[in-house]
C-alpha cells in the first residue's frame, strides 16, 4: 500500500487510481446513487445542513466500526459490541456523578472499561484459542449481567458530564459537529495504524494466514489480543459519545450498533474472513448505512418495511461486488 | 482401536453435553422447592424445547462450517405467522401448521440459495436475511396479539399419559425423523465432509451444494417448528427483536456446549439438543437458589464463559505450537 515510489505527482495520481479497490469505488458509487434517489424524493437531501447532520449521526457508528474493522481484518469477529457500548456509556456517566474529579475521569473511565472487556476477549481468542464468535458472545453476556446488576435493570439516573456532551454535540469549527472531528481523528489514526505501523501490517498478515505470520516472527497472539482490546476501547468510546449526545446512558442502547457495524465494514469491501480491506471502504460503508437508514425513515416507511429494504439492499450490494472468488 | 473406541471418540462432545446436562438437572431438581415432579419436568421441558429446536437448526448449519444468524428471526417470523393461521377447525389448523413449516423451509432455502449461488459469506448473508425476516414478522404483527388453536396447543404442551411432557416427545420425534435420516444419508455425510474440508469433499465428488442447501433448508424448517411451539406456549404472536436475537445467540452457545465444532465437520444435533437443555437449566438454577433475578444475566454469562473455556484445555495436549493455528 505504501510502496508508491513515483516522484511525479501526476504519476502518483495515476498509480493511486489504479490501486483503488473496486469494492470501495462501488460503495462510494452507491452513496451517490442513494443521494440521487433521496434528492428525487425531496430537495433537502442535498442541502449542506442535512448532509452534515448525517455525518454527525454516522460518526458514532464510524467510531464503533473502526474497532470492528480491526477485528474483522484479523479474520475474527466481535459480537460483544452491544453491551460494551452500553457499559462504556454507563460507566462514564457513573464516574461523572462523582464531583469534579469524576467529571474529569468520566471519559477515560468509560474507555478503560471497554478496553478491559476487549482485553478479556483478546486473551480468550489469542491465548486460549476460543473461537471469537463464542468468547465475545460470552463477554457480552457478562457485561450485560454486570450492567443489569449495577443499574437494577432501570435506566441509570446519572447524566453525562459536560466534556462528554461537548465532545458529541459541541462545535469547535462552526457548523461542524465535534463528533465528526472525533471520528476524523480516530479514522486518521486508524489509517496510519493500518498502513504505516508494524502492528497494522501484522494485522493484515495474521488475517491472511496466522501460521505464516507466526513463522515470520510476528507475535501473533499479542497482536490479536491488542486488536481486541482496541476494539473494546473504541466501542466503549462510541458509547461515551452516544451518552454525550443523548446526555445520559440507557439500557440496551448498544443493540442497534452490532449489525450495522459489521455491515458497514463488509459493505466497505473488507473481507469478512480477514486479511483484506481498507479504512476508506469502512468510511464509505458507514456513510452508506447511515444514509440508507436516514432515507428510509425520512420516506416514512414503517419499521417493518425499513428492516425488509435494509436487509435486501445489503444483500443486493454484496451480490454486486462482495462475492467470493469461486 | 476397536470399533467402540472410534464411536466414543466421535461422540465425545455429545456425551459431554449429556453429562453436563444431567449434572445441572440433578442439582436443579434436588433443590427445586416443589421437589422432583412431573409438573416441574413439564415446565422445564417446555421452556427448553424452544431453544433445543433452534440449537438443532444451528448445529446442522454449523456442521457444514457455515453459520445461520437468522434462526432467531425465522422463529419470530413463524411465531407471528402461526398466530394468524394456526386457528379454526382441524383441517384449517393442519393447513396452517403446514403453511408455517413451509414458510420456515422457504426462509432456509433463501439463505441456502444466497450462500451457495450468490457466493456470499454465511455470516453477513444471514444477518441481512434475518433483518428481512424480522421485517416480515413486524408486518404480520405490528402489535403483539393473535391466537392459536388452543386444543392443539394444550395437547402439545401438556403431558402424555400424565407423565411424559409432550414437548419432549416432539423434540425426540424431530431428532429421530429429521436428524437421524439426514445424518445417515449421502447428503448428510457430504455435509460433514464439506465442513471438514470443502476442497477435499469437492475432490471426492461429494454433492457439496446439495448438502449445504439441505442444511440451510432444514435449519429453516427446525426453526419454524420452534416458532410453532413458541406460539403454542404463549398463545400469541409477537415480533420481538430482542428475543429473536437472544435465540440466535443462545443457539450458538448451545451448539458449542453441545460439542459441535464451530470450525465445522464435527458434532451432532443430538449434542446440540442437550447443550440447549443444559443452557436453559443453568438459567433456571438461579431461581431455585432464590437469587435476586437481577443477577441472572451475570450468572448465565459467567457460566457460559467457563463452559466455552473448557475447550481451551485442548491446548495442553498440543505438541507443536503450529497446531495453535488449526
Amino acid at each position: 500500500m505504501s510502496e508508491a515510489t513515483a516522484s511525479q505527482p501526476a504519476q502518483r495520481g495515476v498509480a493511486m487510481l489504479r490501486r483503488i479497490d473496486p469494492a470501495v469505488a462501488a460503495s462510494f458509487g452507491c452513496i451517490l446513487l442513494l443521494l440521487l434517489v433521496g434528492s428525487l424524493y425531496s430537495r433537502s437531501f442535498l442541502s449542506p445542513d442535512y448532509l452534515l447532520q448525517q455525518l454527525k449521526v454516522a460518526s458514532f457508528l464510524g467510531v464503533i466500526a473502526t474497532g470492528m474493522m480491526l477485528v474483522i481484518l484479523l479474520g475474527q469477529i466481535d459480537l460483544s459490541v452491544p453491551w460494551v457500548v452500553t457499559a462504556g456509556a454507563m460507566m462514564a456517566c457513573a464516574a461523572a456523578a462523582h464531583g469534579t474529579t469524576g467529571a474529569i475521569l468520566a471519559i477515560p473511565c468509560g474507555i478503560l472499561c471497554g478496553a478491559a472487556i476487549g482485553l478479556l476477549n483478546g486473551i480468550g481468542v489469542a491465548y486460549l484459542r476460543i473461537p471469537s464468535m463464542i468468547i465475545t458472545l460470552a463477554t457480552n453476556a457478562v457485561a450485560q449481567g454486570l450492567m443489569v446488576a449495577y443499574t437494577g435493570g432501570f435506566a441509570p439516573q446519572d447524566s453525562a458530564s459536560k466534556a462528554m456532551r461537548y465532545l458529541a454535540t459541541g462545535n469547535v469549527v462552526p457548523g461542524l459537529s465535534n463528533a465528526v472531528l472525533v471520528w476524523a481523528i480516530i479514522g486518521g489514526a486508524a489509517i496510519w495504524l493500518l498502513s504505516r505501523t508494524t502492528f497494522g501490517r501484522a494485522i493484515y498478515a495474521i488475517g491472511n494466514r496466522e501460521r505464516a505470520a507466526y513463522l515470520s516472527g510476528i507475535d501473533t497472539r499479542r497482536v490479536t489480543m491488542l486488536a481486541f482490546a482496541l476494539s473494546g476501547a473504541l466501542s466503549a468510546f462510541g458509547g461515551v459519545l452516544l451518552a454525550g449526545y443523548a446526555s445520559k446512558a440507557a439500557q440496551s442502547m448498544g443493540d442497534a450498533y452490532l449489525l450495522p457495524s459489521i455491515a458497514a465494514v463488509v459493505l466497505g469491501g473488507t473481507h469478512i474472513l480477514g486479511g483484506r480491506g481498507s479504512y476508506l471502504g469502512t468510511i464509505a460503508g458507514v456513510i452508506l448505512i447511515t444514509l440508507l437508514q436516514s432515507i428510509l425513515s425520512v420516506m416514512q416507511i414503517s419499521e417493518a418495511g425499513r428492516q425488509l429494504i435494509y436487509g435486501a439492499v445489503i444483500i443486493l450490494m454484496l451480490l454486486i461486488y462482495g462475492r467470493q472468488k469461486a | 482401536m476397536t470399533e467402540w473406541r472410534y464411536w466414543l471418540a466421535e461422540q465425545r462432545g455429545t456425551l459431554l453435553a449429556i453429562g453436563i446436562f444431567v449434572a445441572m438437572f440433578l442439582i436443579y431438581a434436588t433443590n427445586h422447592p416443589a421437589g422432583f415432579s412431573a409438573n416441574m419436568v413439564q415446565t422445564a421441558s417446555n421452556k427448553a424445547t424452544l431453544l433445543a429446536f433452534v440449537a438443532m437448526a444451528q448445529a446442522i448449519v454449523v456442521i457444514t462450517a457455515g453459520i445461520d444468524l437468522s434462526v432467531g428471526m425465522i422463529l419470530t417470523l413463524t411465531n407471528c405467522l402461526a398466530s394468524w393461521i394456526v386457528v379454526g377447525t382441524a383441517t384449517e389448523t393442519a393447513l396452517g401448521v403446514a403453511g408455517v413449516l413451509g414458510t420456515g423451509l422457504l426462509c432456509g432455502m433463501i439463505n441456502g440459495a444466497i450462500v451457495i449461488f450468490g457466493r456470499l459469506q454465511p455470516i453477513v448473508t444471514t444477518i441481512a436475511t434475518g433483518a428481512m425476516y424480522y421485517g416480515v414478522a413486524l408486518m404480520l404483527r405490528p402489535n403483539p396479539g393473535g391466537s392459536v388453536n388452543e386444543t392443539l396447543a394444550d395437547a402439545l404442551t401438556g403431558r402424555l399419559f400424565g407423565v411424559l411432557p409432550t414437548s419432549l416427545v416432539a423434540l425426540a420425534a424431530a431428532a429421530l425423523l429429521i436428524w437421524v435420516p439426514y445424518s445417515r444419508s449421502v447428503i448428510g455425510r457430504a455435509a460433514f465432509a464439506t465442513g471438514s474440508s470443502e476442497v477435499a469433499a469437492y475432490m471426492s465428488g461429494a454433492p457439496i451444494r446439495a448438502a449445504k442447501f439441505a442444511a440451510y433448508s432444514l435449519a429453516g424448517l427446525l426453526s419454524a417448528i420452534g416458532g410453532l411451539f413458541l406460539t403454542f406456549f404463549s398463545y400469541t404472536g409477537e415480533a420481538a427483536y430482542a428475543s429473536g436475537n437472544a435465540y440466535t445467540l443462545f443457539s450458538i452457545a448451545a451448539v458449542v456446549l453441545g460439542g459441535v465444532s464451530l470450525m465445522g465437520g464435527r458434532g451432532s444435533a443430538i449434542g446440540a439438543i442437550f447443550g440447549a437443555l443444559a443452557f436453559r437449566t443453568i438459567g433456571d438454577l438461579l431461581f431455585v437458589f432464590d437469587f435476586d433475578p437481577l443477577w441472572q444475566p451475570l450468572f448465565q454469562g459467567i457460566v457460559l464463559m467457563l463452559a466455552v473455556s473448557i475447550g481451551a484445555f485442548g491446548l495442553l495436549r498440543v505438541r507443536n505450537r503450529l497446531e495453535w493455528f488449526g
